[in-house]
Formats: structure tokens, C-alpha cells, sequence
């Protein structure tokens, strides 16, 4: 072949390589993307770290208010786990306060079985101002043949929630996990 | 030595293709390969349209007759990717292939053996794919777009060919899109500028480039999927930490520069046809080029107009409805380019005319239904209903299928040297004219009337206008089976025709005799 | 030739105005029979949503008729064989300027309305009633928060009707065994999720549709101007049954509304006390083989067929199984636990055990399958206590 159309046969090769990794690279730039822009999806998971800490206490001067937090919890497919808030369907929290809520799960079944519970916020906008300090979201849960287990999910809300968000819903769907788990 | 000169010799001591059916496994002349790929992508097109019409004649009545609604699933998605990636895709590459080297004035595509491997994987892509439906489980059912978890958890064990056969056609695509941007850029004979090609070569060019930067994207989805259904990863898994809506958007960041790939080339060929039957140059060359380049890249940046139900942030729903909106403006200035070309013009309605102003009249259709979409708030009522079905099919049928059958019309004296039958090409028009008016417009109201997509029974206010395009479909299909033997007829026992039939035509494949020789411009034309 | 030509080429163009004619006539509400238009709907937002579709409608008929004209006018006037000398001229800057200026200006007039009311449609604070919609294959589940009422809707259409062996009903394929039934003139969010893939939960009437989507929650609002019962599908293709999954929303005045939510919440309890009853109390075979024929029309024949031939592989065949006549504990299992990785449910939640009592014990005997057993709504109870 001309030797320009060498060239041209290797750029224009590269260009599918790129976008291919590019696509790749689309599954962690999702989330980047997500968090810096404060698009943010449905789900802030990550616990506050050290510096957000700091950051939360330092907001002192904003007005606290009260907002609705409404639970929700829901099985996937066949999972047969009982999973509901062991107290309140619905809690009135202070933002900037910590809130310690319990979930209740049952392994109602007759053998041992693994779950994991994941989260979801809604509306959107709100679960950039939603922060778990301590949460069960993505941790399996093992439990033997009719066991349960009392689970806290502790949360603050951001003082600088806007102000048209006044209910915040946070959803936990719960997935069967047990035959993943033993593949692994 | 280099290619050109490599070529001039073969030609004097190789008179002609070489003889039986090795010729075709084996040629590197982008004629063949052209011819190839136009035939395959017929052969699809009937098949694709056949499972069309099981569809249709499941949706004659309400009720559930002849097909159950499993099936009915296999058959829509079937349709859907036959149609895009055997039928659509392929006929544009064999235009490509036939039509650039002669329009650059260059004796073959740059990298001819990739040629022949380019189209021979679709023959084997395909069969795999079409034998899904005999196997357990039955073929690929969760629509064209795959969404997963459905393609994923909850897909029929022939989902791994089904994604084997994606990376084979993807891979087939992108070797095709390499081989026409080596060929453009290095092969032009000597004066031939960039802004002094055929329309048709520029938008093949842009659509090569989309072609590099889209498929790939499609190539990482589907591996995803792959490592999902079988790795146990959970890119698309809420369960293990995933997003089905992350499916979407990767999908979708594919999936609208495809569309884009599937129009782009039809652009190119009105842009060729309109000039020559009214006698008159392209209006704009220059603004027309860069409204297919700005076509092509803002085609990046709307891609979750397919995604405005998905529950994205309300920023997000906005910027797409904009981008989206935006798009309409340089689809605009290439239809007002067409009809300025014909205004004051001398018209003539040969054939091809006829699928090229139908063309511009019915896709502006197509594209004032795509711009309703566009407005979010309204897509909620719009979406996932016929009314985006009715959309989608005027761009792709009175669009990208009309320009691909002028296109035919067009330079099959080229190709074949004979004349196709003028009346009964005219017949051929109006019969798929009516036809496809017949199916696809009540579709519009269908869908503004709440029918949803992708449902193989229905309420019964739907069942007059599903009857009305049931009979549409059928009036259509026949028609493209008449359209063979036009096809047929015209290469067996045509006319003999000029080297330039058409008062009007201009262009370097017009200078070569009719049928082109074997290999054509072995020695540069002079470009003036 | 010509004129005929002049006159096929005209029809797109009369055919639009015809449309646009009609659908400018007809908002939906009118004109029953004939589906043509978006309905205008009951709530204030689906009435901007129409009006948003109507204006842009317009708009693209009025760029249309423009358009289409000037084709039209040179189809006409330029043509050879009328003596038309074709002109030279193949470029204008201005005029291509203005051509590009003048759609921007349009679509940025279109957004700023379009802007409006999406920012309206996500605005979901301070509702009153918040419903857990949850799209199931092949069915949705409504859950009133605060309220403990919750139940599943099914398509309610007898199968004999999509089978085109009874006549179809007005409401066919759009009609449930229970409908949502929710306050008008009162905000009503709803928190949308999926159990198994992805579906999408449509009223047109309301102009509300969200996907479900597993594992994640999305919002979506109406307040309902006008009582009224509002019909709708699941608008995302979700497996085989995609169009079998209708949703119907019965709005009622606030007072009837909480009757019937208090009536829900009393028939819970009865419900109770009778699935109590019904298993405490003695079955004979004949009642259970009755009782069983019924429940498994209702919520097993959809894959399993009538006739019990299933559709293998996917809906495993019933007739001289080896579960349907072998281990009667392994059968009860499978319908109550269902069978992972399968399409098979558990349907254990959504049946009481009289009802899966009943539903085995007619599996093991129909269709030649005649085990002669009897399964007693006490053997699920043991069953389900292991």
C-alpha cells in the first residue's frame, strides 16, 4: 500500500482503541462527573470523610430546619426477607443533627442466606445534602435460618439543603446475594 | 512501487475479474466488494422486512392470532437490528465502496484486502444471529437497544451470540470507515481538493469519522454485558453497586451518532441527485459540508434525548432538550440547500428524482416529529410509543432507505450498463410511496392516542389505524420485491446505457464508460 | 402525466393539512372513538404538556407549509418539459444567514415555555399522599405509605378475550382487579421502583410517566383536577408480558377517598382473619380442586397455559411433571419460594395459603395428572414454618 495510507491506517486505528478504552473509562467518569458537577444521580454512598467532617461542623451559622425523611424499603425479585424501619415509616430530623435510624431484617427462610441492601435518594438534588455517617448500603449481611438482625443507618442532613426540598426519601432495595456470593 | 502503479500493471496483463465463485470470496476490487455488500444488504432488507410484516400481521387486530407475545419480542428486535446493522448500514458501505474510488478519480480503496474482510464477516455475523431463532430459548428478545437488566439477567442463553455478533459487525464497520478515510485522504488524483469532492465523498468522510468514535463505544457496552451475564461483575447490577441507567448512557452515547451514521450518507446522495435532474449546481457546497460537520459533532452531546423518562437530574433533562433543539438547525439549512438548488432550476422526474424529492419532503417530516420529541416535557407523553415509531421510520425508510434505492436507481447504469425500466421504476416509487405513507403515518396518531411500543396486542380504540398499517406494510413489502425484479431485469436484459445517461450529471464516474471497467482510473484523470 | 405528477405530489402536503385540521379540532376528551390526539388530560400539568405539543406542532406545520411550498412552486413552474432554463446561481451568503437565525430564534422562543413546565413537573415537595409504585413482571404492586394499605394490580381481561374466543369488552387490556385509587385536588407523589428489569409507569390523563428501575427510586407527581377513572400501560419493555401490565387510576373526591382507604384498611383485616379461617378449616378435594382451578387461571395460566403445556423451555410444562407428581413438599416449595434465576416468582406473598393449597393440590390433578392427592391449606402452613 502508499505509504500515506499507512499512516492514515494507523491514526485512523487508534481513534477505535481510544473510544474503546474512552467507553471503558465512562464507568468511573460516570460517577466523577456526577459528584462534581453536584448532578448527583440518586446515591451519595460514600460515609463523610475527615475533611467533609470538618466542613459540616464549621457550618454553625446556617439556620437549622426541619425535614421530613420518609423510609422506604423493598425486596428485589424473590428475595423473602422481611426488611422494614424497626420504629418510624416517616421521621422529622433537624438538619446538621445526626439521626440514627433502625432497620430490621429476618431470614425467614430455612436455610442460611446472604443480602445486601442498596440505597437510593430521592428527589436527586437532594442526595448531594444527604450524608450517611454510618450505613448498612452495600455491606452483605449473612444470616442463618430464621435469624435477624438490627441494622442503624445514621444520617445528617445538610444544613444547606435548599429550601423547596422539604420531604427527602431514602430507598432501600434489598438483593439476594447468596449464590453470587458462594460463585465468588 | 505503490498502489496506483500496482494497479496500471495488473490492468494490462489482467484483462477482467478472474472466473466462478472464488472471484467473489477472494476479489479486493472495491466494485465487487460494492456489489457484494449492495446484494447482502438486500438480502436483508427482505428478511428484516419479512419479520416486519410478521409483526404487522400480528397487529392487524386486536387479540393475540398468530404469534405469542415471546416470539413477537424476538421478531421486534430482530427487525430492529437486521434493519440497522444488514440492511442500512451495509448498503451504505457498498455505495461507499463502489462510488468514492471512482469519484476521487482512484483506482481501488486504499487497503483492499481489509476490504474483502470487512464484508465477508457480515455473511457469517448474520447467519449466527438468524440461527438464534432456532435455539433454545429463541433468539435475542429485549428490542434492538438491549436495555439491561433484561438483556442481561434476564435474557435467553442466545445472548452471547448475540453479543458476538455486535463485536463482528462493529469491527466489520470500523474497518470499513478506516478504508474510506485512508482512501479519501491519500488517494484523490492530483487537483481534486478537499472542498472540490462530491458531496457524497464528504459525507462519507464525516460518517467514517462517527463510525471510529461510535462503535467502539458500542464494543465496550456489550463486553460489559458479556461480563455481567457470565463474569459476575455488576456494571449494570444495582445489587453489586451498578446502574442500569449507566447502561443507557453508554448505549445511547453510541447509539445517536449511529442514527446520525444512518443519514448522514443519504445526505450525500440527494445532495448528488437533486443538482443532476434540475440541471443546476448544489446550492451552498461550502455551508453544506459544514452543517454535516456540525451534524456530526453535536450528534455527541444529545444523547440522553432517548433517556428524558429515566428520572435525570432536572439540569440534565435541560441541557439535552437544548442540544437537542440546537440539532434541528443545521438539518434545516441542508433541506432549505435542496429545494434552493431546485428553485429556478430546469426539473426533470426520472426515478431517481422521484425517491430523492420524497426524500426531502417525508424525512422533514420525519425530522419536525423528531424536534416534538425534542421538547422534554411533551416527551412524556411521546415516549416509548408509535409516536417515536412513526419518527424513527420516516428518517429510516423515507430517509435512509429511499436515498439507497434512488442511489441504485441512479448509478446502476454505472455499475451494470444497462438501463433499469423508467416506468416501471415510477410504478416501483409510487407503489412504496403510498405504502409507506399508509403504515407509518397513522402511527403518529396511535401513539399521541397512547399506544405503547413493543406490544403485540392492544386497546381497542388502536385497531383501525393498526389494521390501516397493517395493510400499509404489506402494500410496501411487495412493492420492494417488485423493486428485485426491476433490480434483475435491468442487469439481465437492459437498455445499453451511456456512459453519462443523465442531462445534468456531473462527476468524475461519469466520464468512465458504462458499465466501468474492471479497474477504472488506473492512470489520475486531470482535475480542473 | 405532469398534472397527475402535480397531484400525488400534492397529497403529503394535503394530507398534513387534513391532520393538523382534525387534530386542532379534536382534543382528545371529544372524540371517543377515533385516536388521533394527546389528550389534554385532568391536571394542570398535563394540560401545559398539551398545550406545549400543540404550539409546537404548529410551528413545524407552519415551517411545512413554507417549505413545502416553495418545492411545490418549483415542482410546478421550473420544470424542463414546461420550458424552465435552469439559473446559475449556487450560493448566498445572506440569505443562508437568515435561514440559520431565524429556526434559532423559534427554538429558543419554544424552550422558554418548555423550560417552565419541566421545572413545574420536578418540583415534588409538600404532597400529600405518597404512593410506593412498584413495577413488577408482569404487574404493578401500589403501596400508601403511612397508610398500611397495599396491594397488587393485574391485568384483569379474561384470557379468553385475547385468545378471540369471547368478544372483547370496552375497556379490553386496560382494565385491573384493582385500581389506584387517589384524592384529585390533593398533591399525590409517587416513589417509582422496580422489582425485577426495568418498566415504566404511564397515565396519559395525568401526563406522568417515570421508568422503575431496580434498586433505585425515581419521583413523579399529580395533583387530579377532575374525578374520573384514568388509564394507562407500562411503557417500557419489560419481557413478554410488556403489554399485558396496564395501570388504572381511580380518582375520587378526598371524602370518598378516605372511605375508601378505611375500607382497604378494615378489608386487610378481614382478609386477615379469613386466609386464618380458610386455613384453619377442613377443605374436602372438591372444593380445593374448585378453588384451585381458579387461582391458577388468575395467576398461573399466563405461562403455564390452560392446558398446562407451559411454553418449554421458558414455562416449564405441568402435565406429568416430575414436580407436579413428585414430592408434594418440593411442589409447595416452588410455588411459595419460587425458583431463582428462572422466571418462576415466589408467589408466596401474593397468595394466602388456602389459595396455595388449593392451586398444588389442582396442579397435581389436572390434566391426566392424577396423583389423588390432597394438599390442605395446614401442609403450606407446615411448609412455610420449616
Amino acid at each position: 500500500m502508499q505509504p500515506n495510507s499507512r499512516k492514515t491506517l494507523v491514526l485512523a486505528t487508534l481513534i477505535p482503541i481510544v473510544m474503546f478504552g474512552f467507553g471503558f473509562a465512562l464507568v468511573p467518569l460516570y460517577d466523577v462527573f456526577c459528584r462534581v458537577t453536584g448532578l448527583n444521580g440518586k446515591v451519595n454512598t460514600s460515609p463523610l470523610t475527615e475533611a467533609e467532617q470538618r466542613n459540616r461542623n464549621n457550618q454553625q451559622e446556617t439556620m437549622s430546619r426541619g425535614v421530613r425523611v420518609q423510609f422506604v424499603t423493598m425486596n428485589n425479585g424473590d428475595m423473602p426477607w422481611e426488611f422494614a424501619p424497626l420504629e418510624h415509616d416517616a421521621v422529622k430530623v433537624q438538619t446538621g443533627e445526626d439521626f440514627t435510624a433502625m432497620f430490621r431484617v429476618t431470614n425467614t427462610t430455612d436455610r442460611f442466606m446472604q443480602g445486601r441492601a442498596v440505597p437510593s435518594v430521592s428527589p436527586s438534588e437532594a442526595a448531594q445534602y444527604f450524608h450517611k455517617v454510618q450505613c448498612f448500603c452495600f455491606d452483605q449481611q449473612d444470616l442463618e435460618a430464621g435469624e435477624s438482625l438490627d441494622m442503624p443507618v445514621v444520617f445528617e442532613v445538610d444544613k444547606e439543603l435548599p429550601d423547596h426540598i422539604r420531604t427527602i426519601t431514602l430507598a432501600y432495595t434489598l438483593f439476594d446475594v447468596t449464590q453470587v456470593a458462594n460463585n465468588n | 512501487m505503490d498502489a496506483a502503479s500496482d494497479i496500471a500493471h495488473e490492468a494490462q496483463h489482467h484483462h477482467g475479474p478472474a472466473s466462478g465463485l472464488s472471484r467473489w470470496v477472494f476479489t479486493t476490487n472495491h466494485k465487487d466488494i460494492g456489489t457484494l455488500y449492495m446484494w447482502f444488504s438486500f438480502l436483508m432488507f427482505l428478511t428484516g422486512g419479512s419479520m416486519a410484516l410478521v409483526i404487522r400481521a400480528e397487529l392487524f387486530q386486536p387479540g393475540l392470532q398468530l404469534v405469542d407475545p415471546g416470539f413477537f419480542n424476538q421478531m421486534t428486535t430482530m427487525h430492529g437490528l437486521i434493519m440497522v446493522f444488514g440492511a442500512v448500514m451495509p448498503a451504505f458501505v457498498g455505495l461507499a465502496n463502489w462510488l468514492i474510488p471512482m469519484m476521487v478519480g482512484a483506482p481501488d480503496m486504499a487497503l483492499p484486502r481489509m476490504n474483502n474482510l470487512s464484508f465477508w464477516i457480515l455473511p457469517f455475523a448474520f447467519t449466527m444471529l438468524l440461527m438464534t431463532l432456532f435455539m433454545d430459548g429463541g433468539a435475542p428478545n429485549f428490542g434492538w437497544t438491549f436495555y439491561a437488566p433484561l438483556s442481561t439477567q434476564y435474557a435467553p442463553p442466545t445472548v452471547n451470540y448475540f453479543i458476538f455478533g455486535v463485536h463482528l459487525m462493529g469491527i466489520s464497520s470500523i474497518m470499513g470507515a478506516i478504508n474510506v478515510i485512508a482512501t479519501i485522504f491519500n488517494m484523490r488524483a492530483p487537483g481534486m481538493t478537499l472542498m472540490k469532492m462530491p458531496l457524497f465523498v464528504w459525507t462519507w468522510l464525516i460518517t467514517a469519522f462517527l463510525l471510529l468514535a461510535a462503535m467502539p463505544v458500542l464494543a465496550c457496552v456489550v463486553t460489559m454485558m458479556l461480563f455481567d451475564i457470565n463474569f459476575g461483575t455488576s456494571f449494570f447490577n444495582a445489587a453489586g453497586g451498578g446502574d442500569p441507567v449507566l447502561f443507557q448512557h453508554l448505549f445511547w452515547f453510541f447509539g445517536h451518532p449511529e442514527v446520525y451514521i444512518m443519514i448522514l450518507p443519504a445526505f450525500g446522495i440527494v445532495s448528488q441527485i437533486i443538482p443532476t435532474f434540475s440541471r443546476k449546481p448544489l446550492f451552498g457546497y461550502a455551508s453544506m459540508v459544514y452543517a454535516t460537520a456540525s451534524i456530526a459533532l453535536l450528534s455527541f452531546i444529545v444523547w440522553a434525548h432517548h433517556m428524558f423518562t429515566v428520572g435525570m437530574p432536572l439540569a440534565g433533562e435541560l441541557f439535552f432538550m437544548y442540544a437537542t433543539m440546537l440539532i434541528a438547525v443545521p438539518t434545516g439549512v441542508k433541506v432549505f440547500n435542496w429545494i434552493s438548488t431546485m428553485f429556478r432550476g430546469s426539473l426533470t422526474f426520472e426515478t431517481p428524482m422521484l425517491f430523492a424529492i420524497a426524500f426531502i419532503v417525508l424525512f422533514t417530516i420525519g425530522g419536525f416529529s423528531g424536534l416534538m420529541l425534542a421538547i422534554s416535557p411533551a416527551d412524556f407523553q411521546y415516549h416509548d410509543t408509535y409516536f417515536v415509531v412513526a419518527h424513527f421510520h420516516y428518517v429510516l425508510v423515507p430517509g435512509a432507505v429511499f436515498a439507497i434505492i434512488a442511489a441504485v436507481y441512479y448509478w446502476l447504469p454505472k455499475w451494470c450498463g444497462r438501463m433499469y425500466d423508467e416506468r416501471l421504476g415510477k410504478i416501483h416509487f409510487w407503489w412504496s410511496f403510498i405504502g409507506l405513507n399508509l403504515t407509518f403515518f397513522p402511527m403518529h396518531f396511535i401513539g399521541l392516542a397512547g399506544m405503547p411500543r413493543r406490544i403485540p396486542d392492544y386497546a381497542l380504540q388502536f385497531a383501525d389505524f393498526n389494521m390501516l398499517a397493517s395493510i400499509g406494510g404489506f402494500v410496501f413489502g411487495f412493492a420492494q420485491v417488485f423493486f428485485l425484479f426491476i433490480v434483475i431485469r435491468c442487469i439481465t436484459s437492459g437498455e445499453k446505457a451511456a456512459a453519462n445517461p443523465w442531462e445534468g450529471a456531473e462527476g468524475l464516474e461519469w466520464t468512465l464508460p458504462s458499465p466501468a471497467p474492471y479497474h477504472s482510473f488506473g492512470t489520475p484523470p486531470k482535475i480542473d | 402525466m405532469d398534472t397527475s405528477v402535480c397531484r400525488w405530489l400534492n397529497a403529503p402536503l394535503s394530507r398534513l393539512l387534513q391532520a393538523a385540521l382534525v387534530l386542532s379540532l379534536l382534543p382528545q376528551d371529544a372524540a371517543a372513538e377515533i385516536p388521533l390526539n394527546m389528550p389534554v388530560g385532568v391536571t394542570d400539568i398535563s394540560r401545559s404538556v398539551y398545550d406545549l405539543h400543540m404550539t409546537i406542532f404548529w410551528i413545524c406545520v407552519a415551517i411545512a407549509v413554507v417549505v413545502f411550498g416553495v418545492m411545490f412552486w418549483s415542482i410546478i413552474h421550473h420544470r424542463k418539459s414546461k420550458g424552465a432554463k435552469a439559473a446559475h446561481f449556487h450560493e448566498n451568503t445572506v440569505v443562508e444567514i437568515i435561514w440559520t437565525l431565524i429556526p434559532m430564534a423559534i427554538l429558543i422562543a419554544m424552550a422558554i415555555p418548555a423550560t417552565a413546565t419541566l421545572v413545574k413537573m420536578y418540583d415534588t415537595s409538600d404532597a400529600e399522599v405518597d404512593i410506593q409504585v412498584t413495577g413488577y413482571q408482569w404487574k404493578w404492586h401500589y403501596k400508601y405509605l403511612d397508610q398500611d394499605v397495599e396491594f397488587f394490580s393485574n391485568l384483569s381481561t379474561p384470557r379468553e378475550q385475547i385468545e378471540n374466543t369471547a368478544e372483547k369488552s370496552e375497556h379490553y387490556l386496560l382494565e385491573v382487579d384493582n385500581a389506584l385509587v387517589i384524592p384529585t385536588g390533593k398533591k399525590v407523589r409517587f416513589l417509582i421502583t422496580s422489582n425485577d428489569v426495568i418498566h415504566s409507569w404511564w397515565v396519559p390523563h395525568l401526563a406522568v410517566k417515570k421508568d422503575a428501575i431496580p434498586g433505585f427510586i425515581n419521583e413523579s407527581w399529580a395533583i387530579v383536577n377532575e374525578p374520573g377513572v384514568y388509564r394507562g400501560q407500562c411503557a417500557e419493555l419489560c419481557g413478554k408480558d410488556h403489554g399485558f401490565m396496564p395501570i388504572v387510576v381511580d380518582a375520587r373526591s378526598p371524602e370518598d377517598y378516605q372511605q375508601w382507604l378505611l375500607a382497604k384498611q378494615e378489608e386487610k383485616e378481614q382478609q386477615a382473619q379469613q386466609a386464618a379461617a380458610a386455613t384453619a378449616r377442613t377443605w374436602t378435594h372438591e372444593e380445593l380442586m374448585a378453588e384451585g382451578e381458579k387461582v391458577y387461571a388468575r395467576a398461573c395460566a399466563a405461562c403455564h397455559q390452560p392446558s398446562g403445556a407451559g411454553m418449554p423451555p421458558v414455562f416449564p410444562s405441568l402435565i406429568k411433571s416430575p414436580i407436579t407428581t413428585g414430592d408434594i413438599n418440593a411442589h409447595i416449595d416452588i410455588v411459595v419460594r419460587g425458583k431463582p434465576g428462572t422466571a418462576m416468582q415466589a408467589f408466596g406473598n401474593q397468595l394466602t395459603p388456602a389459595e396455595v393449597a388449593a392451586v398444588v393440590t389442582y396442579e397435581r390433578n389436572a390434566w391426566g395428572n392424577d396423583t389423588g392427592d390432597t394438599v390442605t391449606p395446614t401442609d403450606v402452613q407446615e411448609h412455610n414454618a420449616q
